[in-house]
């Protein structure tokens, strides 16, 4: 958990001598691989980062979007997986704290949480539901204090994630692009630690997050105190307003660390610093302890001597520490003192520039023969399936989620969660589409495919809500990159969604890398989690309520691609079999098309056709509507395939539009001058979803009992299995 | 005429409930940071939801003891209207402006959902544009929203009209579905759930106008609206 060998002789060899303990446990934060992203940065490169709207600003984590009449909307993620599978409560909590800081950095004020969660089999395993529910908990508490609603995301459960979680969350900001804190430090000026105090939590975390969860390292969980995060909120927004803020940034992986060295490098300044002017919760901390903890709620600033008076003097309103721990330099060094004496001092750029690695890949050996299926036991009644999957825990409704969450505050949810994608109203009369998306189960059997499926299933969500995705969001989660096997799958996921970008002109913003995700039983499946951000210039698409005669459409093929699919996996207990590949052509030919029909409102409805393929996306409609449906499997276009193929397929780029008798006409001719794959493929009255080939019925069930089942049994499982 | 918005440390709703008073019904609105004096010339209150000090000890408990209680206390004797919105109502009960007790949901459970409110009393600054048994569609969003009262202050409020809404359904195991009392002489009035969050048509999946009426309610008690 420190420096490699070789890494201390190199260091060793940079600076000249042998580097203090100081020195050592500054290093060892900055060049682990949470904070360096050794393994992974000189690949990260080949994503686009550049498009008309985005604005480069330096220093910063989060990624920053014009969206018009002078407003700027900011976005990031991050994970807390280590902690998370350690102390879930603490863990989730302190990753919507981290990530909303990242937010507050650039100077605007966070206005939406997201969180991807994913657990090991909660139906069999206690570990794993005791995991999620106290994650839930931890986000709940976290984001419902700060008053920052949490809308969206995602929840998955894959034995790959045994006794282990993935706790991912996204966060959104919005403000005048004038108020950006444009980093940059004056001769003389002074540099301030704000927040909370410096203890001994999470000391050590970064290397923590830098390795394979061997031990149970609580000490290296940080504790979350989410009043202190909204009064720090609050007090930056009154200093910004008051332009008391020269450069920013918060305190996550590293501590003070990485703060230091990191807005040291970027402004290319030195700090000279007093570990004895740092507040602490204790009065012993030595001052390796201080420069390494990750306490939260902490934010570094630097500030001109003239306007600190004012910055304290806000910080006394909001009764937050405020301490003044050093000063600009103009020698880009970072030196660490107590009192008088010297307890580290090196170049900035030493410190924040790990050596980046070239890793060797490989391609698997287990992927030579995945896509081959195996002989299925063959099913005779799909209605009982059916109720199978609705009642799957991959599948069933998160409402005993987003529920616990405050998805309201803020009053801009104008698309609440449980629909395609939400969306936020913004002040310039636009509105913001955020969808975030996975696929363990594809990325798995196809690395390349799967995680351009990811891309694309969150560009459908939005687009569902007729929003153009305008960025994107990637955070890549894998095993240990020093396995060629598994650094080969994290190269292909990387090198899917770089062609995937360009081709759609959709520049990365912002992003993570999160390695080292082992479980006692090996590497998870790889997770890339994708977030898309869309922009609406007029009006979403608001789902309507479908009545008696409104027509069912489907656009996009249904192809023979089951491979990962919940069909599979969750039913027929088998790993493996085609993974579903997007079209690039197709696929933006459906969005276009989609997009097209929304502006001129044709369509009441558009719904992603996703996990559980093209049975469980109608059962969604007709169970949230409380209407029934008959569907003609017959009708849809595509390959020619068995029943339950064109049920359970998870091919991507298909929507299902839900529409008017009187705007069928329309439709079809837009659809038919754009040249796109479409059927109208039911109609919806009763009670009944039903699914029939020619006039044999292969799917019957009632609304209201699917609806119950699906609706209560996550709830169920979590509070009574 | 001119309403106070009251602040605390760790308020979340203070800016939306703002952004309708002046936005969407052109009033004056005005922050008061918990530590200020409210002015004299003062025509309304509102204590916005969020968690004051983070809920510690218990929700609202701390808040309740802000110097600008003794002046919220001071205009709720003078009959000056007062509303206090899901944490601003736990405020209110614990400075023992309004009777009964918050407590835990009975999930145990933060719950974010829309739900129907009755209303039970027509005659408070707050709810005199409804008729009575009206329903408002409306979301609550807390941690500790069951109200609980013993059976003798039960008893008391219906005699002396005090429950102002109830609940459509059952949804935390408030007593007798209470979501929200006022006080004897009906100016203080503390409610669950947030009209501020359903008075705009554009994130009110479901009806807009009944929790308008919330507000327009005191824009007539205040000779501005008829």
């Amino acid at each position: 958990m420190s420096l490699e060998s070789q890494e201390l002789e190199e260091l060793k060899s940079k600076i000249g001598r042998v580097p203090t303990s100081t020195e050592l446990q500054i290093v060892a934060a900055e060049w682990s691989e949470h904070c360096s992203y050794k393994s992974s940065k000189r690949h990260l490169k080949m994503l686009p980062m550049d498009g008309p709207l985005v604005i480069t600003e330096k220093g910063y984590d989060s990624g920053v979007l014009d969206v018009g009449d002078g407003y700027v909307v900011t976005a990031h993620i991050e994970s807390h997986n280590h902690p998370s599978a350690v102390e879930p409560y603490g863990g989730a909590a302190t990753g919507v704290g981290g990530v909303v800081r990242d937010i507050l950095s650039a100077g605007t004020r966070p206005i939406a949480i997201f969180d991807g969660l994913r657990f090991g089999n909660i139906e069999k395993d206690k570990q794993a539901r005791w995991l999620f529910k106290n994650a839930v908990t931890g986000v709940a508490d976290y984001g419902n204090c700060l008053g920052i609603p949490t809308i969206g995301g995602e929840v998955e459960f894959d034995e790959c994630y045994e006794n282990y979680a993935l706790v991912d969350v996204a966060s959104v900001g919005f403000g005048k692009r004038e108020n950006l804190i444009k980093n940059h430090a004056k001769k003389g000026d002074v540099v301030v630690l704000m927040g909370g105090s410096t203890g001994r939590d999470g000391i050590g975390g970064s290397q923590f997050a830098s390795d394979s969860l061997e031990t149970e390292d609580r000490s290296a969980v940080q504790i979350p105190d989410p009043f202190i995060e909204k009064l720090i909120i609050e007090a930056i927004i009154e200093a910004r307003n008051e332009k008391l803020i020269h450069a920013m940034k918060d305190l996550g992986g590293g501590g003070l660390s990485c703060a230091v060295s990191e807005t040291a490098e970027a402004l290319d300044i030195g700090i000279e610093m007093d570990v004895d002017k740092v507040h602490t919760r204790e009065s012993d901390m030595h001052p390796d302890e201080i420069m390494v903890s990750e306490s939260q709620e902490r934010m570094l600033i630097v500030t001109s001597k003239t306007k600190l008076k004012k910055l304290q003097s806000i910080c006394k309103k909001f009764r937050i520490g405020c301490s003044v721990i050093g000063s600009v330099k103009f020698d880009n060094n970072v030196h660490v003192k107590k009192g008088k004496k010297t307890f580290a001092k090196m170049s900035a750029d030493i410190i924040a520039n790990a050596t980046l690695l070239d890793l060797p890949s490989k391609k698997p050996a287990y992927l030579k023969n995945i896509s081959k299926e195996k002989k299925f036991k063959i099913i005779n009644d799909y209605s009982k399936i059916m109720m199978k999957l609705l009642a799957s825990p991959n599948i069933a409704s998160k409402i005993w989620v987003y529920s616990q969450y405050d998805h309201e505050v803020g009053i801009r949810t104008v698309i609440k969660p449980g629909a395609d994608a939400s969306v936020l109203r913004l002040d310039n009369g636009k509105y913001l589409s955020v969808k975030i998306d996975g696929n363990p189960k594809q990325c798995y059997i196809n690395p390349r495919e799967g995680a351009i499926g990811c891309f694309e299933e969150a560009c459908r969500n939005v687009v569902c809500t007729g929003a153009k995705p305008i960025g994107m969001l990637d955070h890549l989660q894998f095993g240990s990159p020093k396995d060629p096997e598994i650094f080969w799958t994290f190269l292909e996921s990387l090198k899917g969604l770089t062609d995937f970008a360009k081709d759609f002109e959709i520049p990365c913003i912002g992003g993570k890398v999160s390695l080292y995700n082992e479980t006692p039983a090996g590497p998870i499946k790889p997770t890339p989690l994708i977030g898309v951000l869309g922009l609406i210039d007029k009006k979403p698409l608001i789902p309507q309520k479908i009545i008696e005669g409104d027509c069912l459409v489907i656009v996009g093929d249904t192809k023979d691609e089951l491979g990962g699919s919940e069909y599979f996996e969750y039913i027929h207990k088998f790993i493996g079999g085609a993974c579903p590949v997007v079209n690039f052509v197709d696929s933006k030919k459906n969005m276009n098309s989609i997009l097209d029909l929304i502006q001129q409102q044709i369509p009441k409805i558009a719904h992603d056709c996703s996990k559980g393929g093209l049975a469980v996306a109608v059962s969604e409609l007709c169970m949230t509507n409380k209407i029934g449906c008959k569907v003609s499997l017959d009708k849809i276009p595509g390959d020619k395939l068995t029943d339950e193929r064109i049920l359970f397929s998870e091919s991507h780029s298909r929507y299902l539009l839900v529409v008017d008798k009187k705007n069928i006409k329309k439709l079809e001719n837009i659809l038919k001058k754009n040249k796109v794959s479409f059927q109208s493929i039911g109609e919806f009255s009763g009670e009944k979803i039903q699914f029939v080939n020619d006039t044999k019925s292969i799917i019957d069930l009632r609304v209201d009992k699917a609806h119950k089942t699906w609706i209560n049994s996550l709830g169920d499982l979590v509070l009574h299995a | 005429m001119k309403v106070g918005v009251v602040v605390f440390p760790g308020s979340n709703c203070d800016r939306d409930m703002f952004h309708v008073l002046t936005d969407v019904f052109h009033l004056d609105a005005q922050y008061y940071w918990h530590d200020k004096e409210l002015p004299k010339n003062i025509d309304a209150v509102i204590l916005p939801g969020g968690f004051s000090y983070g809920d510690r000890l218990r929700a609202g408990v701390i808040a309740a003891h802000s110097p600008i209680i003794k002046d919220v206390q001071k205009m709720a004797e003078k009959g000056i209207p007062i509303l206090g919105v899901c944490n601003g109502f736990q405020i209110l009960v614990e400075s023992g402006l309004l009777p009964g007790v918050l407590l835990k949901n009975d999930s145990l459970n933060f719950m974010c959902e829309w739900t129907d409110l009755i209303v039970e009393n027509n005659t408070t600054p707050f709810t005199n544009q409804f008729k009575l048994n009206d329903k408002i569609p409306i979301p609550i969003a807390n941690g500790e929203g069951k109200y609980y009262a013993d059976d003798d202050t039960l008893k008391k409020l219906k005699k002396k009209n005090q429950i102002v809404f109830r609940y459509g359904d059952v949804v935390n195991g408030s007593s007798n579905r209470i979501a929200g009392v006022c006080n004897e002489d009906g100016n203080v009035v503390g409610m669950m759930p947030h009209p501020e969050r359903a008075v705009e048509s554009e994130i009110n999946p479901i009806d807009n106008k009944p929790s308008s009426l919330i507000f327009e309610s005191l824009l007539v008690k205040m000779g501005i609206k008829n």
